[in-house]
């Protein structure tokens, strides 16, 4: 028996990832609910925002890499990211003008503006294989670990090792920044106050005076910021190919949905709950389980409870579950 | 009424229209004077709200027109009218449920950029269970605590007109006594009330001036007082 | 054109208008024909026979019922399954190392999910009936492992290079196509069960994540159908192209009709795919229109256009649902197996929802949600779009880049031609949503 190295393995190879995960889910969820609760349709192009936001942070930082800037031990993508984020926000705009401002002005159902979403997603998608091909692509410089495992054995003397990679702990700090400032936006700013009040009520907002058009623009531009940072901090800890950004499609929607579709909190507790809940699932515990169990008791079989070629239905399974047992989410979410 | 009379601080006349589809409101004319207190009520589907949205912007008019201050205003949206100075109590989902009682109000006064605290301190004043409740959600307070809300709400705009659709609908009677109470309150400050209301005998008590509509027309139109007198309008719509 | 004038020219329709964008996409393909070659003429032909009856599938689900169920690609590849599971040969060696077991661990997995159902729906809520389901669940996964997990191992390892499956019926692949029907429907009633009588964007999001996992399991379970290694060589319902050649008779009627054999043999079975598939079209479309003209039909429409007063006048909206869900999938599933016994394999990897789920989408909407006939123009107009985007994207960016100097940026652009199709079909579906909401051919 020997739980503090089944403590390090746990946290090496399941917390640790988990969080990471959980982290850049929840930032996804949060611009995804955000665009459900305010502009009230489910946004299928939302995986494309993100990945064109990532395909902008990259390409400012080839040019920064080109031009000799460096943030030193931390990624150079992370200077870019505020450039980014504001090309993506002018490229939403665009769309919301060019597509979304007709449906909402004839006050189409929503179904329809997800199909819009779908032609958005097509255009986007399109778009990034365009500027940037199908081939994986890993953008992230500076220090690659944070605490290596070997430093860790060495000032531990345990015999598991427990690594802390850069983008991690980035996607760590990062995140808790974008929350924050989420949070604090959305309460204290009178704008954060009248998007919540538009979502809240809208007839309402209007006859407070709320201007609905720059609601509008606001929140793109919030969602803009949220995509392109998760897109950002996604790519730099798992690497850039366009169609695993679409596949998250699914996870960060399940995020939204379990959290409580329109519940910012919501979105991120669905966030953690499903990077987790994959993490565990498709784990193979068998080390941790030999450290913690006699010797002559060590499983022989890997003890993984699901392949992860089956993470979808992970996300899949508990986005049922919490429907059919909490049909609101877990925070009560909004529904139209 | 004498035509010399002066033109009223805010009036509907003579408003004809619907939602598209067939006209509801025929020639109906309603009117405020500063301070005073006026009632819309009839049977149901007399289209006492829909005079009252009229009277908003909230549908278009064939015929007949708006006027704030002898300005005409029948073109302008709810929104602009609101800046004008007309504040809307809807009947219902007349609160941001989600959020507390002070953002509420801090919502009602979005369009002014200068202090909003003594209004707000207005509205506590007015509405003292509001101060306690302050930084609770508005959903969770009960309905009549919530009718507070949803006039506190109207009266951060300082408005010069305040209109209220059924302010005690699915309120105990209790409650609806307490809410005239506040809304005499209100009328003393000089605010102009127009209401639409269910419960016509305790609301034409209150009431300056009655309106009753039936079928989108006016029927009568009186003091309050002499409205509960009349016989035909006690035998028809008072229930005797 | 302003969006004013394009719009009532799409309210503006009659019988003519049909005949007339009939006869611009026949043109079309005629075209293909004609400046290119009449073999890939008709290979388009036979996919946009295939997609319009995925349209259709889709066009059931939405256009009858608005069902909002972006799983199309699952019940696509369950199709292309049964291709494998009813024609491809059998493997006694697989069977014989772990078939048993393999039979003995699904019972007790689809025995876990029935116990589970069942107590879930005796009991009455409270945390015993949370506990007890949750055990059931627990213990049954770990036994339904127990007894799958070797199996599956012993099945794999038989003769891997080729089988390292249990094979199929070795039954005529024609068959294959109802029972890919089948299997949709079957899955189709499963997720329907769970997520019918969701709000659409559940739905449309819970049948998403449902299509990725059908196609999770055709990947990963080798077993079944060898996963990402691929089931090839397929059996045909129509002879192969080097048997005609090789018949007498065959060459020597082509050579009297003055045609080379080799190119008559591959277009004349390109041409019986052609007859069988138009057989399934035509037939799915008499039935779809009398469903759609019978009482049935029209209540469903009713249901679709104000699901409220549907079910306060007593209708069962989410029992119709279901069936709706089951039958457009159940259509879906056809031409997905269609679709495998052309290709003649099952490529698992191949599948995408961009492909497979959102393209057909695009046709049903560019063909006029509702209309029957719709779907089938959509289908033909927008296949003959994906494939011939590329080939017109890539000319494109010759002409546009055959002014500049050979450099990274021209190579960068020619090489993104192909990209050009995602870009096209956005931008079409965008175009039809905004300007003609009902479609080229709308529901009348």
């Amino acid at each position: 028996m020997d739980i503090l190295n089944a403590l390090v393995a746990f946290l090496n190879f399941v917390f640790i990832p988990g969080v990471a995960y959980g982290a850049q889910l929840a930032l996804g969820a949060l611009g995804a609910t955000l665009i459900y609760s305010i502009l009230r349709f489910s946004n299928f192009a939302h995986g494309d925002t993100m990945a064109i936001g990532t395909v902008f942070v990259i390409l400012l930082t080839w040019g920064m890499q080109g031009a000799g800037v460096s943030f030193g031990p931390l990624p150079t993508a992370l200077l870019a990211l505020p450039f980014g984020i504001a090309l993506t926000a002018m490229l939403l705009l665009a769309t919301d003008r060019v597509v979304y401002r007709y449906y909402r002005r004839v006050k189409a159902a929503p179904v329809i503006l997800v199909m819009a979403s779908l032609g958005v997603m097509f255009i986007l998608n399109g778009v990034t294989r365009f500027i940037i091909g199908t081939s994986d692509i890993s953008f992230t410089d500076g220090e690659r670990f944070i605490l290596t495992a070997g430093d860790f054995r060495t000032w531990s003397g345990l015999a598991e090792g427990l690594a802390i990679r850069t983008t991690q702990g980035v996607t760590l700090v990062v995140a808790i920044i974008a929350v924050a400032a989420l949070f604090w936006f959305l309460q204290k700013t009178r704008t954060g106050k009248s998007m919540r009040a538009f979502s809240d009520n809208e007839d309402l907002a209007l006859l407070s005076g709320i201007n609905p058009d720059r609601v509008v623009a606001v929140t793109w531009i919030v969602a803009a910021a949220l995509a392109t940072t998760a897109g950002t901090l996604y790519g730099l800890d798992k690497g850039f190919s366009p169609f695993t950004y679409f596949q998250l499609l699914l996870p960060i929607f399940a995020a939204a949905i379990v959290g409580g579709l329109g519940s910012p909190i919501g979105a991120i507790a669905g966030g953690f709950v499903i990077a987790f809940s994959e993490v565990m699932v498709t784990y193979a515990w068998k080390k941790v389980v030999t450290y913690l169990v006699p010797e002559e008791m060590a499983p022989s079989g890997l003890l993984q409870l699901m392949s992860t070629d089956y993470k979808f239905a992970v996300s899949f399974v508990i986005l049922i579950i919490v429907l059919l047992v909490m049909p609101t989410g877990l925070f009560k979410g909004k529904s139209i | 009424m004498s035509k010399i009379m002066a033109e009223p601080f805010l009036i509907g006349e003579a408003m004809t229209g619907g939602y598209g589809g067939a006209d509801i409101l025929h020639a109906c004319t309603i009117a405020v004077d500063p301070g005073q207190i006026a009632v819309i009520v009839g049977p149901n589907g007399a289209g006492k709200s829909t005079a009252m949205k009229a009277v908003f912007g909230m549908l278009t008019l064939r015929a007949g027109s708006v006027r704030l201050k002898g300005e005409d205003i029948t073109a302008l949206t709810p929104q602009a009218r609101v800046a004008k100075g007309m504040a809307f109590v809807p009947q219902t989902s007349n609160i941001f449920t989600s959020m507390t009682v002070e953002e509420n109000l801090e919502m009602g006064a979005f369009l002014r950029r200068d202090d909003i605290r003594a209004t707000m301190e207005q509205v506590y004043t007015l509405f003292p269970i509001l101060r306690d409740k302050r930084h609770q959600a508005a959903g969770e307070l009960s309905g009549g605590q919530r009718q507070q809300v949803a006039v506190g709400r109207a009266l951060m705009t300082q408005p010069s007109v305040l209109m209220l659709d059924e302010p005690t609908a699915g309120v105990s009677p209790i409650v609806m006594d307490e809410l005239f109470d506040r809304i005499i309150e209100v009328a003393r400050t000089g605010i102009s009330i127009l209401m639409v209301e269910q419960n016509a005998r305790q609301a034409l008590e209150i009431a300056d001036k009655g309106y009753v509509l039936v079928q989108g027309a006016n029927r009568f139109t009186d003091t309050g007082q002499a409205l509960l007198a009349d016989p035909d309008v006690r035998k028809s719509f008072l229930g005797g | 054109m302003s969006g004013a004038q394009m719009t009532s020219q799409a309210t503006s329709t009659g019988p003519g208008r049909g005949l007339l964008l009939a006869a611009f996409v026949a043109a079309l393909f005629i075209a293909t024909g004609l400046f290119q070659s009449w073999t890939l003429a008709l290979l388009i032909v036979n996919m946009a026979l295939i997609s319009s009856i995925m349209a259709l599938g889709v066009n059931i689900q939405w256009g009858y019922a608005g069902l909002f169920s972006v799983g199309t690609m699952g019940f696509v590849a369950l199709g292309g399954l049964s291709v494998v599971l009813i024609s491809s040969a059998p493997a006694p060696g697989g069977w014989a190392a772990g078939g048993a077991g393999i039979v003995l661990g699904l019972a007790m997995g689809a025995a876990t999910i029935a116990a589970a159902v069942m107590a879930a729906s005796k009991m009455g809520p409270g945390r015993r009936r949370t506990v007890v389901v949750a055990a059931i669940l627990i213990i049954g996964f770990f036994l339904f492992r127990a007894v799958f997990d070797p199996a599956v191992q012993a099945v794999e390892a038989n003769n891997p290079a080729t089988d390292g499956n249990l094979g199929g019926l070795g039954l005529p692949v024609l068959l294959a196509w109802p029972v890919g029907g089948l299997l949709a429907a079957a899955a189709a009633w499963a997720i329907g069960k769970a997520a019918l009588g969701l709000r659409s964007d559940y739905l449309a999001i819970a049948t998403l994540g449902i299509a990725e996992i059908i196609l999770a399991v055709l990947k990963n379970e080798d077993w079944m159908a060898r996963g990402v290694k691929n089931v090839i060589s397929l059996p045909r319902p129509v002879p192969y192209e080097v048997d005609l050649q090789r018949s007498q008779g065959f060459v020597d009627w082509a050579l009297s009709w003055g045609f080379d054999p080799v190119t008559a043999s591959s277009i004349v079975v390109r041409l019986m795919y052609t007859g069988l598939f138009a057989v399934v079209l035509l037939a799915l479309i008499a039935l779809s229109q009398a469903a759609l003209h019978s009482p049935w039909g029209r209540m469903m429409r009713a249901i679709r256009d104000n699901e409220v007063s549907a079910e306060a006048m007593g209708k069962d909206v989410t029992r119709r649902h279901l069936q709706v869900f089951i039958l457009g999938s159940a259509v879906i599933g056809i031409a997905g197996a269609m679709m495998t016994t052309l290709d003649g394999q099952l490529t698992p990897g191949s599948y995408s929802p961009l492909r497979f789920t959102f393209l057909v989408w695009v046709m049903v909407i560019v063909g006029g949600s509702g209309n029957n006939w719709g779907s089938v123009l959509g289908g033909f107009l927008i296949w003959w779009l994906w494939v011939m985007v590329e080939p017109i994207g890539n000319w494109l960016m010759v002409v546009i880049t055959s002014g500049m100097a050979d450099g990274w940026l021209k190579a960068h652009l020619i090489n993104s031609a192909a990209h050009m199709r995602l870009l096209t079909m956005g931008v079409i579906l965008l175009l039809v949503l905004r300007f003609a909401p009902k479609g080229l051919l709308p529901e009348r």
